[in-house]
């Protein structure tokens, strides 16, 4: 039997509808993620089976109104309007709606009908709308929207089968379209005009388009903001398409059709006839349990102390049940290294494995199950509508630093890593807001520095107190996080009034019903997050991980090693060899064979393209009171921060696999920093200055590959990351050398 | 309270309702505004204000809204008996 051609169908609906529910309820975990090119909406779509007929469904960005102003809020407009070369024609749209809320999400439906495609409205939480005392004739609602309307309850995939089968019966016979306009005859007729004039102009591109869609015309007229005229008259419109613009939006003001007020009073009517005897709602709200829960959540007082619990709770838990993860990870790595090194001879390759990629991936791998942890509770903040309540207790604070209330839980989760941060900047709208947010996250302290700061303050900031009561280890180290919130909140104001200026975007923002979340849209979320970032950050890891090796690696052919420490090892090993299993002696010996190896492995480093590279740097970094080795330290380290001491392990002798975790180990390398002189003059190299000027420079910096891939994935363009790296690189230097400058006064 | 006052939503104090006459201007967030549900003749009410004093949260057309007090003052009511 010949398979007819796949259908696709899009879906569509407000924000909080429980779209991304049913849109894995419908087509399971078979999707493919990616963006639309030149803007940064994701572009999802996903297959599923109607009967016999493959059907690919697209899912369309949450939003209250198609009335596009942006090149992102065209994307859905264009879908539906099959006008994308990259989405095949739509064939019919699920139009998804809160049944608690119908009043507001039928303006929406409103405009999807009008594009005169056949249209499933998916009645979705008929649950919580029971629960609230409402009664829904649904059948009536049916015959006046004159479109099949399925009762669901997407979170427990009740009403799925109906809704596919109902989908399934409408594709094959599209329903009657002489839909009724909610605007008055005189809009009509405006609009008939400018469809006429735009399609005029337009017949004369090259590309012969089909005459300007109804509904783009109308679009062209209640766009006051420019934008649509913009895109539309770049296919060639003349110059008195715009003038006729004016003017008919001058008749329709005359006429008492003020644009844009008059589609929003047309539409809400249309809403209000078509729910006339729809919806019985009981005389007094009925009072359900989340509205008691959001009374506490919004409460002055209540509220502010369960948001504060609430994120500690989130933040403790990140590292309390990540930790043994980590460990268990960090061991796994450990071991796979051992294994490799054990099946493959000595020599580059297997130098390239162990080192390379097992330990660069590694590095980055080991932070997988804090971004997972952090992906879950940003998952079930979101799924149970508390992700707005946030916004919406925080949005007087970031307003003072030019963001919205949007920004806040993107940052704070930025604390763990910057790249749950990044990818948690979905939620806000606004393209200039949403950018700031994603530039300044990696500002923030992620855990990735901790170990940086831990090495560094243990070793060289005296355990004494100041003033009797505040411990000067404690304070260095809160210092570090206020310096990148501080240098967060400058930047995002400096932005925001520069680049990325432009008027304030509204908040207006809708605060949904609480909602169990649902365990399935969580794991899933969770997964899918976990997987981009896996996918995309492991590749360019792997690149830079072997890049970074090889620097450190080539050329491997020091005189020094071959004339002097290759001899002193063999006569170890042969004296090793020569010694009983039980010799007292053994124990010595050993130690002097690790230490001549890892004298070994430091000069192979000193004399290696990267050692070179931080000589080359060396004068540059003079000034921070760095020597060449913390700027190898720092070169290597591009691809994970943390990477730095265990770089720093090898430059000093203590060879590559220390574990900057163990208390032992960074005592360790501490006590090697402390005993380090300048190659010139026999200076230490290490004193209070220099080892917070690295601090700062760390805490500042944008050292971390997978961060900036993010950044990339997030925003569709290679611009972005590049102009963080320069910033927050620039910052770093300028703040190092200031800190270390100015400590050279006091020290 | 005399009869002929125009009232802004952003003056309305928490707990008490009022009736929607207009939105002021014609830009983005009056577009939002209007979107939203906020239409002439619409019933909303100022149901709390976030710990920080702004935003609000209202409630029309049976849902809850969040406004800042600078766009809740683009809202302008029916005058107050």
């Amino acid at each position: 039997m010949l398979e007819r051609p796949p259908l696709t169908v899009a879906l569509i609906g407000n924000p909080n509808t429980g779209k991304s529910t049913l849109f894995t309820a419908l087509a399971g975990v078979r999707q493919r993620v990616g963006n639309y090119p030149g803007v940064t909406v994701e572009k999802k779509v996903g297959s599923m089976r109607l009967g016999e007929r493959r059907c690919e469904l697209v899912d369309l960005p949450g939003t209250y109104s198609l009335a596009p102003r942006s090149p992102d809020e065209m994307v859905a407009v264009d879908v539906l309007l099959s006008r994308r070369g990259d989405v095949a024609g739509v064939d019919a749209v699920i139009s998804i709606v809160d049944a608690t809320n119908l009043e507001r999400n039928l303006y929406l439906v409103g405009q999807v009908l009008e594009m005169g495609l056949p249209t499933i409205v998916a009645l979705n939480m008929v649950d919580l709308a029971r629960a609230r005392g409402l009664t829904i004739d649904v059948e009536r609602l049916r015959e006046q929207l004159g479109v099949p309307v399925v009762e669901l309850q997407a979170n427990r995939g009740v009403g799925v089968n109906d809704l596919k089968r109902v989908l399934a019966e409408s594709v094959d016979a599209p329903a009657a379209r002489n839909r009724v306009s909610p605007f008055p005859e005189a809009f009509q007729r405006e609009t008939e005009h400018v469809q006429t004039l735009w399609s005029r102009s337009d017949a004369k591109s090259e590309n012969g388009r089909e005459p300007l869609p109804r509904y783009l015309a109308e679009r062209l007229l209640l766009d006051t903001s420019g934008y649509l005229q913009n895109t539309l008259t770049s296919q060639a419109a003349d110059a008195r398409a715009g003038e006729e613009l004016l003017a008919a939006r001058k008749r329709l003001a005359e006429a008492g059709c003020a644009v844009p007020a008059v589609e929003a009073q047309c539409r809400y009517r249309w809403v209000a006839e078509v729910l006339d005897g729809v919806v019985t709602r009981p005389s007094q709200r009925v009072e359900i349990v989340g509205d008691r829960v959001d009374r506490l959540l919004t409460h002055k007082v209540w509220g502010t102390l369960v948001f504060a619990l609430l994120m500690l709770l989130v933040f403790s838990s990140v590292f309390i049940f990540a930790d043994p993860l980590m460990g268990m990870i960090d061991e796994a790595i450990g071991a796979l290294g051992g294994v490799a090194e054990a099946a493959l001879p000595p020599g580059p390759v297997e130098s390239l494995v162990v080192d390379g990629v097992i330990g660069g991936v590694g590095s980055v791998l080991i932070f997988l199950p804090q971004i997972l942890f952090l992906f879950f509770f940003l998952a079930v903040l979101e799924d149970c509508g508390y992700m707005a309540r946030a916004a919406y207790l925080m949005d007087k604070l970031m307003v003072r630093v030019g963001l919205s209330g949007k920004s806040f839980i993107p940052l704070l989760s930025s604390f763990a890593c910057a790249i749950p941060g990044v990818m948690a900047t979905r939620v806000i709208e606004n393209r200039r807001d949403r950018l700031t947010t994603i530039l300044v996250a990696p500002l923030m302290s992620c855990s990735a520095r901790l170990p940086v700061y831990a090495i560094l303050i243990g070793a060289f900031i005296p355990a004494t107190t100041m003033l009797e009561f505040i411990p000067l280890q404690g304070l260095t180290l809160f210092s570090m996080y206020l310096l990148g919130m501080v240098t967060a909140a400058v930047v995002a104001l400096v932005l925001k009034r520069t680049l990325l200026r432009g008027p304030t975007p509204p908040f207006v923002m809708e605060l949904p019903n609480y909602k169990w979340p649902s365990p399935r849209m969580v794991l899933y979320r969770m997964g899918e997050r976990g997987w981009a970032f896996v996918r995309r950050a492991g590749t360019l890891i792997l690149a830079v991980s072997i890049l970074v090796w090889a620097a450190s690696s080539y050329p491997h052919n020091a005189a020094e090693v071959d004339e002097r420490l290759e001899p002193r090892r063999e006569a170890l090993e042969t004296q090793l060899a020569e010694l009983d299993v039980s010799s007292p002696q053994r124990e010595g010996v050993e130690e002097q064979l690790v230490e001549v190896e890892n004298e070994i492995a430091a000069v192979y480093q000193r004399e290696s393209i990267l050692g070179h590279m931080g000589r080359a740097i060396e004068p540059v970094v003079r000034p921070l009171g760095w020597d060449w080795r913390i700027g190898c330290a720092v070169i290597a380290s591009f691809p994970a921060r943390e990477v730095v001491m265990g770089a720093l392990g090898v430059i000093y002798n203590l060879g590559g696999d220390l574990d900057v975790g163990a208390a032992s180990d960074q005592d360790r390398l501490g006590a090697r920093m402390r005993a380090a002189e300048w190659d010139d003059t026999g200076e230490p190299v290490y004193n209070v200055p220099v080892a917070l000027s690295i601090m700062v420079f760390f805490a500042l910096c944008a050292q971390c590959a997978a961060t900036l891939v993010i950044i990339r994935r997030e925003t569709n363009s290679w611009r972005w990351p590049v102009f963080t790296f320069v910033y927050m690189t620039t910052l770093a230097y300028g703040a190092a050398l200031v800190t270390y400058q100015v400590g050279m006064q006091f020290f | 309270m005399c009869s002929n006052q125009l009232n802004l939503l952003a003056e309305l104090p928490v707990g008490s309702r009022g009736r929607v006459r207009s939105i002021v201007g014609d830009d983005e967030l009056s577009v939002r505004l209007l979107e939203m549900g906020l239409t002439p003749g619409v019933e909303v009410a100022v149901v709390g204000t976030a710990p920080l004093g702004d935003p609000l949260e209202l409630e029309l057309r049976g849902y809850r809204l969040s406004l800042r007090r600078s766009e809740a003052a683009r809202v302008e009511l029916e005058p107050s008996e």
